[in-house]
């Protein structure tokens, strides 16, 4: 029977050291929704996602009660808008009236994020993928919860560089177009390179289309419970202190994969994946970075960072994969700026620069994320970051995205402000040598060999 | 058998056992296994109980205990065994 010490192990996790289940996503296709008439189209997503999600937050809220686990996020990630509007869209502002279906149907079942505005263009972009894109900045200042992706790469098509170019010129629109609010519609778009299709995580979510007609994906968390943990590993070697990341994962993750299980049977949608993720938010001890340095950094970005992070995020798969019975999604630590305090600190010091996020980035999920850049930069330099992180994804075979924020009228020595669980990020300096000739060369890089590694 | 673990934790004052147990009682909660203890004045309490057969579901009564708690000065969660099981067995 369990016993009062696993009851107050539990329970601290939970008070005082923020362990919490960060999102439980509903994942709904809109396959069947596609129409060719605009309206009859918006008519029939509002009504899917209103049937199937109906009880997702008072479900979501039930649970959290009865095993007394936060459950910070209830959110809805749909198959990608540009499949299911192709056929009905001819412009961009049909699509931006997509997205404000989607907005009035988040707000009605009351998630705070609907992710999946999004299109799939690794190898090339259809006439509907790119009207989506263009639509980008507007759906995003017009609506408050939608959030868009792009997936501009992978290691099986290469890295197409026309919509890398022009995901560049979209960060930079989109950050005009909410420049009111330090550029926030940022905050709400991702590029990636190998996008996974069960991503619970925003916003980068979307349901892809080798997923069923409904799923539920998890998203844990627990930065703040490793860092505890392993305080008892101090001056101990790396044996000790792998044994008890691991173990702290295995705890962490097997209540995600609990959470996942009840929110399946008591939503009638089957259970997809658990992602093991270490997934940080600016409150007090809830930190990666943190993590990092009780590993025996200064400060992170400090030489050693990146190593440490490797074995973090090792440990962190190792321990989580036997807890949960599907693993999918992004699955590693996180390493957003804006929303750990711990990276905050270390941009502010001078510690941590963008080169050494990049780095951070290949060997750990998920990419360069939120991350406050001057207002100035230009569109050619990001779509050189956007490049340079997918063609981390592509030869790696791993995920990457770019969250970057031109925080339009700011620059280095500002800070910019996002409220809530994104936080506030300090403008990190950029490298201004220009790329421009580079990113605008036409078409793209092709797929890496898959032999030969070394 | 479906199980729930109950704690309370706050400053100690005469009843609260009482209080815990007769409400768990009202709602037809057997208990199968409760400790207690006093550190620095601060009362400490667990309990395992069966709610199978319990007149009210596990939601209303984390709620209805959390004001219970209130009453008497101390935080009392209930929360269903599973939580625990999962973490801590294989």
């Amino acid at each position: 029977m369990i016993n009062r010490y696993e009851v107050y192990e539990t329970n601290q996790m939970i008070e005082q050291e923020n362990l919490d289940v960060r999102t439980i996503t509903l994942g709904i296709s809109l396959l069947d929704c596609v129409d060719s008439d605009i309206e009859k189209l918006n008519e029939k997503i509002y009504n899917k996602i209103t049937t199937v999600a109906k009880d997702l937050v008072s479900t979501g809220a039930a649970i959290e009660q009865e095993f007394g686990i936060p459950i910070v996020n209830k959110r809805i990630s749909i198959t990608p808008i540009s499949l299911v509007g192709g056929a009905a869209c001819k412009t961009s502002a049909d699509y931006v009236m997509i997205a404000k279906t989607l907005d009035a149907a988040a707000k009605k079942v009351g998630v705070n994020f609907i992710g999946g505005y999004s299109a799939l263009v690794s190898k090339s972009m259809t006439a509907g993928d790119k009207l989506l894109i263009q639509s980008i900045p507007e759906a995003l200042s017009c609506t408050e919860r939608v959030c868009s992706s792009i997936n501009v790469g992978s290691t099986k098509t290469g890295i197409n560089m026309d919509a890398v170019r022009l995901c560049g010129e979209i960060v930079k629109a989109t950050a005009e177009a909410t420049k009111e609010n330090d550029s926030l519609g940022c905050a709400k778009l991702v590029v990636f390179c190998n996008a996974p299709d069960d991503n619970p995580f925003m916003a980068g979510a979307f349901l892809g289309v080798t997923e069923g007609d409904a799923v539920i994906n998890v998203g844990v968390s627990g930065p703040g419970v490793v860092k505890h943990a392993i305080e008892k590993a101090r001056g101990k070697d790396f044996e000790k202190l792998c044994e008890i990341i691991k173990k702290t994962a295995f705890k962490i993750t097997r209540v995600g994969q609990l959470v996942a299980g009840e929110a399946s049977k008591r939503l009638g949608v089957p259970f997809g994946i658990v992602d093991l993720s270490l997934a940080p938010t600016p409150a007090i001890g809830d930190s990666v970075a943190e993590i990092l340095e009780e590993i025996g950094l200064e400060r992170v970005g400090a030489p050693g960072t990146t190593a440490a992070l490797a074995m973090l995020n090792d440990q962190v798969k190792k321990g989580g994969v036997m807890a949960s019975s599907y693993v999918g999604g992004l699955s590693g630590a996180f390493i957003p700026v804006s929303e750990d305090q711990g990276m905050i600190d270390a941009v502010k010091l001078g510690a941590l620069n963008l080169e050494k996020l990049e780095a951070m980035t290949c060997v750990c999920s998920v990419g360069l994320d939120m991350i406050a850049i001057p207002g100035k930069t230009e569109a050619a330099t990001i779509s050189g970051i956007i490049a340079d992180e997918m063609a981390i994804g592509m030869v790696n075979q791993k995920t990457t995205a770019v969250r970057l924020i031109p925080v339009i009228g700011k620059d280095v020595g500002d800070t910019a402000e996002f409220g809530g669980l994104l936080g506030y990020a300090p403008i990190i300096p950029v490298n201004e040598f220009d790329c421009s000739t580079f990113v605008n060369r036409r078409g793209r890089i092709p797929a890496p060999i898959h032999s030969f590694k070394n | 058998m479906k199980k729930c673990i109950i704690t309370v934790v706050g400053k100690d004052t005469v009843g609260i056992i009482a209080k815990v147990c007769t409400y768990l009682a009202e709602r037809n909660v057997n208990i199968l296994d409760i400790s207690q203890t006093i550190v620095d004045g601060y009362f400490n309490m667990m309990a395992i109980v069966d709610v199978t057969n319990a007149k009210d579901e596990v939601l209303t009564m984390a709620k209805e205990l959390e004001e219970v708690g209130k009453t008497v000065g101390v935080m009392i969660h209930c929360q269903r065994e599973e939580i625990f099981e999962k973490m801590h067995r294989l």
